[in-house]
């Protein structure tokens, strides 16, 4: 088989912070202290991070010097924890960024579905969007009407072509925005996560399509996803990413295993020290007291949060979520005194409880949700902690499987009378 | 389907004046569907639908006539007074539009730049031609204000400079394009810049010959006048009066300055739009 796709020494940096500093006012006082001679007011010196930068600069490697090649007709599940690399990889892939280093070179038109629907217009007629939309993937307009009745057929959308899609459920929606997608001629497609979107029937149509391209056309597919049934069944090969490295590639059915017996999923610890989480704002503490525990027990968290210069907090939140990524929880840490003090004071400490928490067993995952005049935004997997099923429950019984109870374990106490 | 099968590369680097003309060519019809998208929303988001394209430079025109003409008693060069603020808000209206709605092209479509690519530089060229629409519409309104004017003998005449036209559609179009780039490659990196834009247009417009002749400036203000002059919309609204309505400073010397500005910020504005267009979805 020929080569689709070949990368070669493929790396991308991204810089923690800003270049500049995001305002034209901060970056005159930056300039202004320069020519003085002073030093940068908002330049952070002598911090030591963890594994997510290296220490002397803020550079973080997203992707570091990848090499690998797909065959034409394969289909390629790429595999890794949040921030290994797959979204980065993707994205680079479908031109959406340009690699910092490295080349890629490939036989072929691209479609990726990074995430589907973009750009469809919510007062536009679903024919409209359909249009529109093939036109962003990159089709020309003969091309989208020739297969304008397949589309939407595969959507299942007939009645409501003339309809805005505004007036569409978000199963038709989504629907229709694969459908769009999925028939764009192009040799090699990109998938990102399509699957958690849609009822089980559809995500099953869709899992076949992509089969049916990958197999049935010979069409390369690359496929990421947290969903391994999905992976393994749709994949021939796969490439499993850590930390910017490809720690294995080959049958799909050893990468898979590989990810998940050597526990790279939970790669986090409960507790972490001098955090980068920009330039100018780091951790210099947040763990949670224990990495296990059972259900119902209390959780006590800490942190500490530093801003390099004067950061007032409009929002700190904790969020928890779970090995498929799904928000469990939000602890809201707004106080009215947090907000005011945060003027003032550069070094913010936070510690608390949640109350016997209702966790089902699992791995889940604690991130920050802050907003302040720095930065802003949601920065996840910084740590995690276990939960193992109560011991109290009765061995006697065999379990419920896990698709059936549901989100939430419930602390209750019941009585039974027999009359 | 040949180009199909074309093989690419993906670098880290790419020439400064790489521009992809080819695959903005290769992208015609996502233009035209963009074009078509921003006109029908439009359309059907509002009651009286393009009727509004009327409304705004009739009411400008009004309070212009009012306070402009009627109250500071501004010359208006001989001319009937609302077809010369008509005359100066629909050409300025256009330049406006171009250039605040590119100017946050990178903001407004963050999204849609993060997940697919396609020629970035449709995006702000889709814009430009939006506006054109709209300035179409609201050029009938000044060419039935001017038929008004001439059945009722008011003293303009159209003169042959009114084959420029099409030269000064291209001129402003180019003018905002350039420029409106500029500003939104800058303002990915300087936020606050976005605020200053609709203040500044608001600003510049005052400093363009909109409510007043050129000839009253270099009359009242010999000093300053140079300030206007050297606004490369002034040649161009000055020519338009000209043609239409046959008053305005009109010279070639102006027009081609006008022109070498346009050219010189319109080849700056795609630079640097390419240029940070590459890695634009990092910073956000």
């Amino acid at each position: 088989m020929p080569t689709a796709i070949k990368v070669e020494n493929l790396s991308k940096a991204y810089q923690l912070g800003q270049i500049g500093t995001g305002t034209i006012s901060r970056d005159l006082e930056r300039w202004y202290a320069n020519i003085r001679g002073k030093e940068d007011p908002f330049l952070k010196v002598g911090e030591s991070n963890n594994q997510n930068t290296k220490s002397e600069s803020n550079i973080v490697w997203s992707l570091k010097d990848i090499n690998f090649e797909i065959e034409q007709g394969d289909a390629v599940g790429i595999i890794g924890r949040n921030g290994a690399g797959k979204s980065t990889l993707l994205k680079i892939l479908s031109r959406v960024t340009a690699p910092t280093t490295g080349k890629i070179s490939g036989r072929g038109r691209i479609a990726s579905l990074l995430e589907v629907g973009t750009g469809f217009h919510p007062e536009l007629s679903g024919r409209e969007n359909i249009f529109l939309n093939g036109a962003i993937l990159g089709m020309r307009k003969k091309e989208i009407q020739r297969k304008l009745e397949e589309i939407v057929n595969f959507a299942g959308i007939e009645r409501y072509l003339d309809t805005p899609v505004k007036r569409y459920s978000s199963g038709m929606y989504v629907r229709l925005a694969f459908a769009v997608a999925a028939h764009l001629e192009s040799e090699i497609l990109i998938v990102d996560e399509v699957l958690a979107v849609g009822d089980a029937e559809f995500q099953k149509k869709c899992l076949g399509k992509m089969s049916d391209v990958s197999k049935g056309e010979g069409r390369t597919v690359l496929f990421v996803s947290h969903n391994m049934d999905a992976i393994l069944k749709l994949c021939g090969t796969g490439i499993l990413l850590h930390n910017g490295n490809i720690l294995s590639k080959g049958n799909i059915a050893n990468v898979c295993d590989q990810y998940m017996t050597q526990g790279i999923a939970r790669f986090i610890t409960h507790k972490v020290t001098k955090y980068v989480l920009s330039g100018e704002l780091y951790l210099n503490y947040f763990s949670v007291n224990k990495s296990i525990y059972s259900q119902f027990e209390d959780i006590e968290f800490e942190l500490e949060l530093e801003s390099s210069s004067r950061n007032k907090f409009d929002c700190i939140a904790i969020i928890i979520y779970d090995e498929q990524e799904s928000r469990v929880s939000v602890l809201d840490l707004r106080t009215n005194q947090l907000l005011e003090e945060s003027k003032i004071s550069q070094k913010i400490r936070i510690n608390g409880t949640c109350n016997s928490i209702g966790l089902l067993p699992g791995f889940y995952k604690m991130g920050l949700a802050l907003g302040s005049e720095i930065c802003t935004g949601d920065y996840l997997d910084i740590v995690g902690f276990e939960v193992k099923k109560n011991s109290k429950s009765n061995p006697s019984f065999i379990e419920f499987p896990k698709n059936v109870i549901g989100n939430l374990a419930i602390d209750f106490n019941f009585k039974t009378v027999y009359a | 389907m040949n180009h199909h099968n074309h093989s690419w590369t993906i670098e880290s680097k790419s020439s400064l004046f790489d521009l992809k003309l080819n695959e903005v060519w290769a992208y015609r019809d996502l233009l035209w569907l963009l074009v078509r998208r921003d006109f029908v929303s439009f359309y059907k988001q509002t009651i009286l639908g393009p009727l509004w394209f009327f409304i705004q430079p009739i009411f400008t025109t009004i309070i212009f006539t009012f306070i402009f003409g009627n109250l500071a008693g501004i010359s208006t060069d001989g001319l009937p007074k609302p077809l010369f603020y008509l005359a100066g808000i629909t050409a300025w209206n256009y330049f406006a539009d171009c250039l605040t709605k590119t100017s946050t092209v990178f903001r407004d479509n963050a999204a849609i730049f993060g997940k697919v690519y396609f020629p970035r530089l449709i995006m702000p060229l889709s814009i430009v031609i939006s506006c054109l629409v709209r300035f179409g519409i609201q050029m009938i309104l000044f060419v039935l204000a001017l038929s008004y004017y001439y059945f009722t003998g008011a003293s303009f005449q159209v003169t042959w400079a009114i084959a420029l036209f099409p030269l000064l559609i291209l001129l402003m179009a180019l003018l905002g394009l350039g420029s409106g780039m500029i500003i939104s490659a800058m303002t990915t990196k300087y936020r606050d810049l976005a605020f200053l834009v609709t203040f500044g247009v608001q600003l510049l417009m005052y400093a363009t010959t909109v409510i007043y002749p050129l000839s009253e400036a270099i009359n009242k203000y010999p000093k300053y006048a140079w300030i206007i002059e050297y606004n490369p919309m002034t040649p161009i609204i000055e020519t338009f009066r000209y043609g239409f309505l046959g008053e305005g400073s009109f010279s070639w010397v102006s027009l081609a300055y006008a022109s070498g500005v346009v050219l010189i910020l319109l080849v700056f504005g795609i630079v640097i739009f390419n240029k940070v267009e590459r890695n634009f979805v990092d910073t956000v």
